[in-house]
C-alpha cells in the first residue's frame, strides 16, 4: 500500500517518460539529425570532397594544434592547482577556487577580447610586438591564448573535489614508506585520480576543439591559415556553401558524439572514481 | 595565522610549487587579461564608457540577451525539471542513451549548435516550416535566441537537480502520505521546497551562461540591431570597427552582472547545503 502511494499510477509515470523523452528528442536529436541530413545532402562523394578541401584540412590541422598545446598546458596547471587546494589547508581556497572557475561566467567573446586588447594593433603591447615583428592576434599564439582561457577550469574543477574527498592519507603512508615527493604523486597520487583526470582532460578537449566565440575574436578569420575548425565552419555557412559547411560541422559533431560516449562509459564503470561521493 | 600553521601541519611535499604554478598561470591566463578590459573601458574617460555601454543599440543588446536568457532558464527549469524526475525516479529501456544525450549541449561546439538549430527552426526546416505556417517564426527572430539558449541551457539544469532529487528521502514522502497528502501536495509541499536551492542554481547557471552566450545564437538570431543582436555580437562589431574602448565598455558590464550572478550562485550554494544538512 505505502509503496504504490509513493509511485505516480502508471499512466502518469508512462505520460512523463514520454514527455521527456519527446522534449529531448525536439530539443537535441532533431538538430543532431539535421547536422548529418544536411552534410550528406548531395551523398558521400560532396561529403568527402567538402572534408577534403585544402582549406578544410588546414582547420583540421589548426584545430589539432591548438589543442594539442593548450590541453596539455591546462591539465599540468589543473593538477597543481587540485593538489594546493585538495592536499593543503590554507586561507583564501575558496576565493581561489572561484577565481579558476572564473572563465565559465565570462561571455567567450570577451574571453577573446582581453587577448586583444592586451595584444592588438592598439593593444597595450600591440606597438611594441609590431615594432619586434611578433604576430599573437590574427596568429597561432592568440588562438592558444584564447583556448587556454576558456578552458582553464576543466581539468582543476573535476580534481579539486575528488582529491579533497581521497584526503591525504595515501600520501602520506608513502612518504612514510620513504618514497619521495615526486614518486608519491606518480604512484599513488595519479593512480588513485586517473578517471577524474581523464575525464576532465576529455571536456576540456571537447571545449578546446570546439571553441568558437573566444577564437573568432583573435583569429581574424584567415582561411587556410587562422580559421579552426568552427570558424571554417561559419565562413563557409556565410558563403552559403550549406553542403561544405555541414560536412565540417559533422566532423565536430562526431567529436562531440564520442566525447559524449566516451563519458557516459567513464560515469558507468568509474563513478566513484571520477567524482567525490555525496 | 591558524590557516598558516595548518599548512605547516600537513607533510605532504609541494605546496609551494603548486600553489605558485596555480598563481602565475591563473594571473597570466586569466587575471591579468580581465583587468586588461577594465583598464581599458575607461582609459579615454568616462563619457566614452557612457556612450558605448549606455547607448540605446546597447541598451536593446543587454535586454535581448538577458531577457531571452532568463526566459530560456525559466523553460529549462520547468522541463529540466521533469527530465531530471524521470531519469532518477524511473527506470525504462532508453534511460542510460536519455542520460548521455542530455550533455549534448556540452559536447557539441557552439557554431555547429547554431547552424543546426537554424536547419531545424528555418523557415524551409521540419520543425520551422510547420511553425511558421502556424504563425510562430523563429529563426531570424529574438524566439530564435530564446530557442539557442534553451537548447544550451538545459544540462545546467538537469545536473544541478538530479543529485538533489536522487537524495530526498522516501520517509518524508512516507510521512506526508500517512498525514494524507496526496501525490501532487506531496510534491508541491514536500518535494519543490527541498530541491528548490538546487532548481534556483540550475537556473543561475543557464542564465549565466546563456546571457554571454554567442556561438549557437547569431546564426539563427538575424542580428539586426535594435530587434535580435545580443551584446556579444555588438562588442564583436565594435571591435571591427576598431572602437576597442566602445568593445571594452560594453564587456565590462556583461563582465559585472556575470561577477553579481557569480556571488548569488555561491550565495544558493551555501542555501543548498545548508538545506541538505537540515
Amino acid at each position: 500500500m505505502t509503496a504504490a502511494g509513493l509511485r505516480e499510477p502508471p499512466a502518469t509515470k508512462a505520460l512523463l517518460i514520454a514527455a521527456a523523452v519527446l522534449y529531448v528528442a525536439v530539443m537535441l536529436l532533431l538538430p543532431l539529425g539535421a547536422v548529418l541530413t544536411e552534410a550528406l545532402r548531395k551523398g558521400w562523394q560532396a561529403w568527402l570532397a567538402a572534408v577534403w578541401q585544402p582549406d578544410a584540412r588546414a582547420s583540421i590541422r589548426l584545430t589539432l594544434i591548438v589543442a594539442a598545446i593548450s590541453v596539455p598546458l591546462n591539465t599540468v596547471c589543473g593538477l597543481a592547482a587540485a593538489w594546493a587546494i585538495a592536499k593543503f589547508d590554507f586561507r583564501g581556497k575558496t576565493a581561489l577556487i572561484a577565481l579558476i572557475e572564473l572563465p565559465f561566467s565570462v561571455s567567450p567573446v570577451v574571453s577573446g577580447l582581453v587577448f586583444v586588447l592586451l595584444f592588438g594593433a592598439q593593444g597595450w603591447f600591440g606597438p611594441w610586438l609590431q615594432a619586434h615583428d611578433i604576430h599573437i592576434i590574427f596568429a597561432l599564439p592568440g588562438l592558444v591564448l584564447a583556448t587556454l582561457f576558456v578552458t582553464f577550469p576543466f581539468v582543476a574543477r573535476q580534481l579539486i573535489p575528488l582529491m579533497t574527498s581521497q584526503g591525504r592519507a595515501d600520501e602520506e603512508a608513502a612518504l612514510t614508506l620513504g618514497a619521495s615527493g615526486w614518486q608519491t604523486f606518480w604512484r599513488v597520487t595519479l593512480p588513485n585520480i586517473r578517471f577524474g583526470l581523464l575525464y576532465g582532460v576529455l571536456l576540456c578537449n571537447a571545449r578546446a576543439m570546439g571553441e568558437f566565440g573566444a577564437v573568432s575574436v583573435v583569429s581574424g578569420h584567415i582561411r587556410g591559415e587562422t580559421n579552426t575548425m568552427p570558424l571554417q565552419v561559419e565562413a563557409l555557412y556565410n558563403d552559403y556553401d550549406f553542403v561544405a559547411a555541414f560536412a565540417v560541422a559533422s566532423l565536430l559533431t562526431l567529436l562531440a558524439l564520442v566525447t559524449l560516449t566516451l563519458k557516459s562509459a567513464l560515469e558507468w564503470k568509474h563513478r566513484d572514481q571520477i567524482a567525490a561521493r555525496h | 595565522m591558524p590557516g598558516r600553521a595548518r599548512t605547516r601541519s600537513s607533510p605532504l611535499p609541494g605546496f609551494g610549487l603548486s600553489l605558485g604554478i596555480t598563481i602565475l598561470w591563473l594571473s597570466l591566463i586569466v587575471l591579468i587579461p580581465l583587468t586588461a578590459v577594465f583598464v581599458k573601458s575607461i582609459s579615454e574617460g568616462w563619457q566614452t564608457f557612457w556612450a558605448a555601454a549606455g547607448s540605446p543599440r546597447a541598451l536593446a543588446a543587454y535586454r535581448l540577451s538577458f531577457g531571452a536568457a532568463a526566459i530560456a532558464a525559466a523553460v529549462n527549469c520547468i522541463f529540466g525539471l521533469l527530465v531530471a524526475w524521470v531519469l532518477v525516479r524511473y527506470r525504462f529501456a532508453g534511460r542510460r542513451f536519455l542520460s548521455a544525450l542530455i550533455d549534448l549541449p556540452f559536447a557539441l561546439p557552439t557554431a555547429v549548435a547554431g547552424i543546426a538549430l537554424t536547419a531545424v527552426y528555418a523557415d524551409t526546416g521540419p520543425l520551422g516550416a510547420f511553425l511558421a505556417s502556424a504563425g510562430v517564426p523563429i529563426a531570424y527572430k529574438p524566439a530564435g535566441v530564446v530557442v539557442a539558449l534553451t537548447f544550451i541551457g538545459l544540462p545546467f539544469v538537469v545536473r544541478t537537480v538530479e543529485p538533489v532529487l536522487s537524495e530526498v528521502s522516501s520517509e518524508v514522502e512516507e510521512a506526508a502520505l500517512t498525514l494524507g497528502a496526496t501525490r501532487l501536495q506531496t510534491f508541491f509541499r514536500v518535494i519543490l521546497p527541498t530541491i528548490a536551492p538546487a532548481l534556483a542554481t540550475g537556473f543561475a547557471l543557464a542564465f549565466a551562461r546563456g546571457a554571454g552566450e554567442y556561438g549557437s545564437v547569431i546564426f539563427i538570431a538575424g542580428n539586426m540591431p535594435f530587434k535580435s543582436e545580443i551584446a556579444p555580437l555588438l562588442i564583436v562589431t565594435q571591435l571591427e570597427e576598431y572602437n576597442y574602448a566602445g568593445a571594452a565598455a560594453i564587456a565590462c558590464v556583461m563582465l559585472v552582472i556575470s561577477f553579481a550572478i557569480l556571488l548569488l550562485l555561491n550565495l544558493l550554494q551555501h542555501w543548498q547545503r545548508r538545506r541538505l544538512a537540515q
